[in-house]
């Protein structure tokens, strides 16, 4: 579904990520971890065509990134870091404004964004600015627009951050739901999500990956038997050798 | 014509998307307000549009390359500096859409609202069909220009903003560069270019100045090169909008 041939992105003599390779199939979720810095950004705006890579390529459902990009990106579901939205639309015109630039039939418009509204639980803000709402329903909003077209790959940078426990509770039965169908890639610094939504785990730490493991996995590569110390470990060695 | 509708599909979206945030917010309201102030005040005061004599409306139109010079990179400033400093860029860009779509959609966005304010501004058009008889024809040929006008000024305005992420910045460099591009066919400069570099570089020096080509429309004269001139600069800056736009994907 989701095919990742060594991504290579440097800004000035900073080199951001250095040679990413990995695949992602239908009915993973893959928790895509690292401290800040290490390149997780980045990497996602390279998958989802914001940022052009240096080299190396990104096939969404068979189609690349570099030489096919709408195509590609059709294809994919993308929550930005942060999620940036349009603060001066309400939820549905911003959904119908992702709709219509998604070039989704006229027929299948208001089922698709009722069904987005219903799934990330937005129903009760539909009437308010986006600007004024919380930064939970914002992130769920975000949400809403990066599943409203049912796309076979999924890229979501941090999509829990900001949401109180009865949220999170909220997008890991969506995303647990979602799973069967899609690829689905979830950035996060939050570790205690890995377990709770993910079937693999990447650790990134300066571009490169440290481990690709199972959160089970990933937990007996720590002395103590943590995800929290199988992180500092994995990340404190790669800063140890290129040191 | 399937390559075309890739390119250009993106502009009924991100038109309408424009529209939605010029008029969603006090911004078109408040654009239109001072801009038909302004004129007025220009054209009453300045111009004593009822002591000319004559029923016509060159008290009127004077004035449209200097206040579009102001207003219009007000209006265009937040085209692409808003989205950059908001961080939707990075939601529109990851979105299936054609560069050249994105950036005419913008920019007609930005050009409609300014055509709603040149349509507001017919009281004058009526004021003079009251106390004379003008040349409507003539007219409606100088509004037309000064539309195209308009344009190109909005053209430079929505180019510079996909540079920066400061709508002021992009709004100071805006009016500095449509302030060159009029002012070049003023006679006060015009006089000073011939007096240093001879009277065949002021020339071309006035080729380029919006001044000179919107004097003959002023007349009722349509010149085919002015109407050639306001859509190639047009065109020049919306390529150049294209390509600073897609800068961002470089990072």
């Amino acid at each position: 579904m989701l095919d990742i041939q060594k991504l290579v992105k440097s800004f000035g003599t900073k080199r951001a990520v250095r040679g990413l390779s990995f695949t992602v199939e239908k009915g993973t979720v893959l928790g895509f971890l690292g401290p800040n810095g290490a390149g997780k950004s980045t990497t996602m705006r390279m998958i989802s065509g914001v940022l052009e890579p240096d080299s190396g390529d990104a096939l969404i459902a068979g189609k690349s990134v570099v030489s096919q990009r709408r195509e590609a990106q059709a294809a994919l579901g993308y929550l930005p870091e942060g999620a940036p939205l349009y603060d001066d639309m309400t939820p549905p015109e911003f959904l119908a404004f992702m709709a219509a630039a998604r070039s989704l039939p006229k027929s299948e418009r208001k089922p698709a964004i009722e069904r987005a509204i219903a799934d990330s639980r937005i129903s009760t803000v539909c009437g308010q600015r986006i600007g004024s709402l919380s930064k939970g329903y914002r992130r769920r909003v975000g949400l809403a627009g990066a599943i409203l077209h049912d796309p076979p790959v999924l890229l979501l940078d941090e999509p829990t951050d900001g949401l109180d426990p009865n949220q999170k509770r909220a997008v890991r039965a969506l995303i647990a739901r979602m799973a069967p169908t899609k690829a689905i890639v979830i950035s996060t610094h939050t570790l205690t999500e890995v377990p709770a939504m993910c079937t693999r785990a990447i650790v990134i730490d300066r571009g490169r990956i440290v481990a690709d493991e199972t959160p089970e996995g990933l937990r007996q590569l720590s002395p103590d038997g943590t995800l929290e110390g199988a992180f500092t470990k994995l990340t404190d060695q790669a800063e140890a050798e290129s040191a | 014509m399937n390559y075309l509708r890739q390119q250009l599909g993106s502009f009924v979206p991100v038109f309408r998307r424009e529209i939605g945030a010029y008029y969603s917010t006090p911004m078109a309201y408040v654009f239109l307000a001072v801009f038909l102030l302004a004129i007025g005040m220009f054209t009453w005061e300045a111009s004593s549009f009822f002591d000319t004599g004559t029923a016509d409306l060159s008290p009127f139109f004077v004035w449209h390359p200097w206040l579009y010079m102001i207003f219009l990179p007000a209006l265009a400033m937040r085209l692409w500096a808003d989205e950059t400093s908001a961080g939707t860029d990075e939601l529109l860009l990851s979105l299936p859409l054609g560069m050249p779509g994105l950036v005419l959609g913008k920019l007609l966005a930005a050009w409609s609202v300014a055509g709603v304010g040149l349509l507001l501004t017919f009281p004058m058009w009526i004021t003079v069909n009251f106390l004379g008889e003008p040349d409507n024809a003539a007219i409606i040929l100088t509004y037309f220009v000064s539309f195209l006008m308009a344009g190109s000024y909005l053209s430079v305005g929505a180019a510079v903003s996909a540079l920066t992420r400061s709508q002021v910045t992009a709004f100071v460099i805006s009016v500095v560069i449509a302030f060159i591009f009029t002012a070049a066919g003023w006679p006060l400069v015009l006089s000073g270019v011939k007096s240093i570099f001879g009277a065949g570089f002021a020339d071309l020096v006035a080729q380029f100045s919006f001044l000179s080509h919107f004097e003959a429309a002023q007349r009722g004269v349509l010149e085919f090169r002015a109407v050639l001139f306001f859509l190639g600069f047009m065109a020049l800056w919306t390529i150049l909008n294209g390509l600073w736009a897609s800068r961002h994907r470089l990072g």
